[in-house]
């Protein structure tokens, strides 16, 4: 681990580094196209829903050897209905009915029992009724909504309002991602799975806050410097916190692969698998979206501010000059003042200095 | 985050680490004992993880009644219904209301779900039915035998308006308020006259003619109902609730009112509605000044005071007791005045009410019984084999995740994860406890989705150690000993993780107040695992991370397994540092 603290030192002093915030636009096209492709998968195939959000029964038997084939028989002839059956790792069956009602469900319970010869109480049953998910669903996009507001808010006082809208983009983001992975693979969208959605929101804004708490820091008295441009402060407070937004995605993960391996291993479906695969699939994307796309907005949404602009218009003539002097490798990019290709970036006021020839 | 400011003030300030310590042994020592004094050392488990039916109920709009949805009437249902749960002899059920316009009602387990449903969904109905007998409410001796009236039931025909409470429930532990001092109901038109004009004197008292009480048995319908009628037992809370299954309001029907003493019960069989709730327009709990009584009006509806004229007129030609017409309402007798003139438009219940019950009865009435229609959304059936599998699944992934994540802070941190561990080990005793003390005394139920909550809480309280430790760290990276290090570093952490704690906790607190069901679990573990991991942070890690800093040479000095050795951190001596100046050009900007 004295390899990764290195690493680590190397990264805070930017020694070592990766230009995020330079090679944005491939960040940006990337998340693009993932985007893009799971609207498509949202538009073309849609999600699959459970019985919670469509109304139905939910059978779970104790475990039992009657065959998946012929439970499927039995269900359907005791409820009328398809019916879809699992047989779970413990030999319990899963059988979904989906068009019941909660008042017709009940006979089929019965019905079932003794078709598959188990008694009726020790059948568990969920029935729902179809306009449950419709009012889960609703409340989830009131909570949505109001959660935004507040954070964009919160976000605007706290820091500024170029970050909360960087954030609100990375958590729109995050969320389109989930919805499309959901939709591309074809996971059973239930209220876990909502409840797992909606903790993304707090856990990718609580990852995106502390890359932005750096941020602050590092772009405070900026304009009294005329070494860095606002991109290659922000570049460095990101490397600067890499370790950190690593390690916290790691133990943020660890967890909920827990909850994964369990939920699937051993239960094999229900609420913390739901849970699970929706929070690790959106964290997944929570600790992409802070890295590689909020702190990049800000940066590009930083240097349009004129003051923002003045300081590179400034730090660019030094450098031209100093290139001139030093005859070095004077570059034409005036769009980045940091070259990827070393992987060095801007060093942490008041610290080492420079590599030389690493700048323009 | 003015607290940042404070702290740069004064960055070598180690503070008071003893006291922060301290105070936090007392909290958690008071919490533990509290769990122990109290008595429940495990969180109530929700349905899901003990067994049990928890129905989802969704109040119904109604069409001309848009703000029937509110609050009031929410409690009026939960009241309602946890009466009817209760009557079945249920403990431990319990009725909450869940958003704008849900009721919860788990009953555990062991509980006929079945009946349990039936009692809690159902719209409790209002009718207006004559009488057409009334007897005490034992079973008969002889089924076959028509129903002979009780004398003492019959001394006092005036069925009393009872507390509404008993309504839905018919609860053998009626109020004190329908007590024998029960007027029974006068009712009246609206012109007020100062005697309630039907008079239920005694001599409507006669014993009702055993002859043309019971209906002819010519059909087998009569013959079912007769013999329902026999074999009823209206001192059992379980056959009264039943009383009136299965019967259409079109058809003559039994049921259950108590006695006008309140002590006992009476059976009556009753003809087809006459009127039902909803025609009644409006009803109110008022307080009739001349009489210096509470009283419940009555408001029918034009075709519903067109049927209350028609019923009375025919009502009052009749000998007692089928002169009275029964309120029922659930299937119980609420009420069964006797008319003696021709009543319409306007009604009123009197009796011994209070403001609260006239105006509940009144609210009841006007929404017909239950104030609003429910609608079953959903219905969970678990069984306690499953509650108790999902209960160990969630247990072992929490255990697999927190190894896990031991397993990584102890990799990465070395001797520094010593301090994460039992940091975590402090939230984790302060989190268990709290929830425990909160089932008893909020209601809390721990449910499988809070126990996710809290398994994702073991990131999110990780993380703020990472936060703090990185910043060490970097402190030392910067050439800082340790000690210095640690206390530089807080003031940048404390920010840090205040403001993504923030965030953490708004998301929690904004799903906990919009979101129903098993999303509310979840947001109040992941709130509450929030709040406590800035209360750990604060009060733990910190001073905790100040004393070893300061009293050990183990951390003080950075032993290389400390994971504080500034050699391993990376920290470049000084000479290879300035070897690499090479544009001395700029002055340090400030």
């Amino acid at each position: 681990m004295s390899r990764l603290g290195n690493i680590g030192a190397k990264l805070y002093r930017g020694e070592v580094g990766y230009d995020f915030v330079k090679n944005r636009m491939i960040w940006y096209g990337i998340s693009v196209l993932i985007t893009v492709l799971a609207l498509a998968g949202l538009g073309f195939k849609g999600l699959n829903m459970g019985i919670e959000f469509q109304g139905g029964a939910l059978f779970t038997t104790p475990p039992t050897s009657v065959s998946v084939q012929q439970a499927k028989e039995d269900a359907e002839e005791a409820s009328g209905h398809d019916a879809i059956v699992q047989k779970l790792g413990n030999g319990t069956l899963r059988i979904q009915v989906g068009g019941l009602d909660t008042s017709t469900a009940s006979p089929v319970t019965k019905k079932l029992a003794e078709d598959l010869n188990v008694p009726a109480d020790k059948i568990n049953t969920e029935l729902v009724g179809p306009s449950w998910g419709a009012q889960i669903a609703n409340k989830a996009w009131t909570g949505l909504a109001v959660f935004m507001v507040l954070v964009v808010v919160y976000l605007a006082l706290a820091f500024e309002w170029r970050m909360a809208v960087a954030a609100l983009i990375a958590l729109i983001h995050d969320l389109t991602i989930t919805v499309g992975v959901y939709a591309l693979v074809g996971f059973e969208v239930t209220p876990g799975t909502v409840i797992g959605l909606l903790t993304i929101l707090g856990y990718s804004l609580y990852d995106t806050v502390v890359v932005f708490d750096g941020l602050k820091e590092g772009g405070k008295d900026i304009t009294k410097q005329s070494r860095y441009t606002y991109s290659e402060i922000a570049n460095r407070s990101l490397n600067a916190t890499l370790v950190r937004s690593i390690n916290t995605t790691v133990v943020a993960l660890l967890p909920v692969a827990g909850l994964l391996f369990i939920g699937g291993g051993v239960l094999g479906a229900g609420m913390l698998n739901d849970i699970s695969l929706s929070l690790f699939v959106g964290l997944a994307a929570g600790a992409y979206s802070s890295i590689f796309i909020a702190t990049p907005l800000v940066a590009d949404l930083k240097e349009r501010e004129p003051q923002m602009k003045a300081l590179k218009k400034r730090i660019l003539a030094k450098r031209a000059a100093e290139a001139k002097s030093e005859s070095g490798d004077g570059s034409d990019d005036p769009q980045d003042a940091v070259p990827a290709a070393a992987g060095v970036v801007g060093q942490r006021p008041g610290r080492g200095r420079p590599t030389q020839g690493k700048r323009r | 985050m003015a607290a940042p400011k404070k702290g740069r003030k004064a960055p070598g300030a180690p503070g008071r680490p003893g006291r922060a310590l301290a105070l936090m042994t007392i909290v958690i020592l008071a919490l533990v004992g509290g769990m122990f004094a109290s008595g429940h050392t495990t969180p109530r488990l929700g349905i899901d993880l003990a067994g049990g039916t928890s129905i989802t109920l969704k109040a119904q709009n109604e069409p001309g009644q848009p703000n029937a949805i509110n609050k009031t009437n929410m409690d009026t249902a939960v009241g309602i219904m946890e009466r009817r749960v209760n009557g079945m002899g249920v403990s431990e059920s319990e009725v909450q209301t869940q958003g704008n316009d849900n009721i919860i009602v788990n009953i555990p387990k062991g509980t006929n779900s079945q009946q349990a449903r039936d009692q809690v969904g159902t719209t409790a109905k209002l009718y207006f039915r004559p009488v057409l007998a009334v007897t005490q409410g034992a079973p008969l001796p002889d089924p076959g035998k028509t129903p002979a009236p009780n004398p003492s039931a019959t001394g006092k025909d005036q069925p009393a308006a009872k507390d509404p409470k008993d309504k839905g429930t018919a609860s053998p532990t009626a109020p004190p308020t329908s007590t024998a001092t029960s007027q029974g109901r006068a009712v009246t038109d609206a012109l007020k006259a100062p005697t309630p004009t039907p008079n239920p004197t005694g001599g409507t008292s006669g014993t009702p003619d055993p002859q043309k009480t019971p209906p002819p048995a010519q059909d087998p319908a009569t013959a079912k109902l007769e013999k329902a009628f026999a074999a009823l037992d209206c001192n059992d809370p379980k056959q009264r609730e039943k009383a009136g299954d299965g019967f259409k309001p079109s058809e003559t029907t039994i049921g259950c009112g108590q006695s006008p003493d309140g002590k006992s019960w009476d059976k009556y069989i009753l003809g087809p509605a006459e009127l039902e709730g909803t025609d009644v327009k409006k009803a109110s709990g008022t307080f009739d000044t001349q009489r210096a009584l509470w009283k419940v009006d009555m408001e029918f509806t034009k075709a519903g005071s067109d049927k209350f004229a028609k019923t009375t007129a025919k009502l009052m030609k009749q000998q007692s007791p089928m002169n009275q017409f029964g309120i029922v309402l659930d299937g119980n007798v609420v009420s069964a005045p006797s008319v003696s003139s021709v009543l319409s438009g306007n009604a009123e219940i009197t009796g011994s009410f209070n403001q609260e019950s006239a105006q509940e009865l009144g609210n009841i009435l006007s929404y017909g019984s239950l104030p609003l229609t429910f609608k079953e959304e959903t219905v969970t059936t678990v069984t306690p084999a499953l509650g108790s599998d999902q209960l160990e699944a969630g247990l072992i992934a929490g255990a697999i995740g927190l190894v896990l994540v031991v397993i990584y802070l102890v990799v990465y941190y070395r001797g520094l994860s010593f301090v994460a561990l039992l940091s975590l080990l402090v939230s984790g005793i302060m989190t268990y406890t709290i929830m425990a003390l909160l089932g008893p005394a909020i209601g809390f139920a721990l449910n499988l989705p809070a126990v996710c909550g809290a398994i994702v809480a073991i990131g999110i309280t990780a993380d703020s150690f990472i936060v703090y430790f990185e910043r060490i760290r970097d402190e030392i990276r910067e050439g800082r000993t340790l000690r210095p290090a640690v206390e530089r570093a807080w003031p940048r952490a404390r920010r840090t993780i205040l403001v993504s704690d923030f965030v953490s906790l708004l998301s929690a607190v904004v799903l906990y107040i919009v979101t129903v069901g098993k999303v509310q679990g979840f947001a109040f573990t992941l709130g509450l695992t929030t709040l406590l991991d800035v209360v750990v942070v604060f009060l733990f890690t910190k001073p905790l991370m100040t004393l070893l800093a300061s009293k050990t040479k183990f951390f003080g000095n950075g032993h290389k397994w400390s994971g504080l050795d500034p050699k391993r951190l990376g920290v470049q001596p000084p000479l290879r540092r300035t070897r690499r100046v090479s544009t001395p050009t700029e002055p340090k900007e400030a």
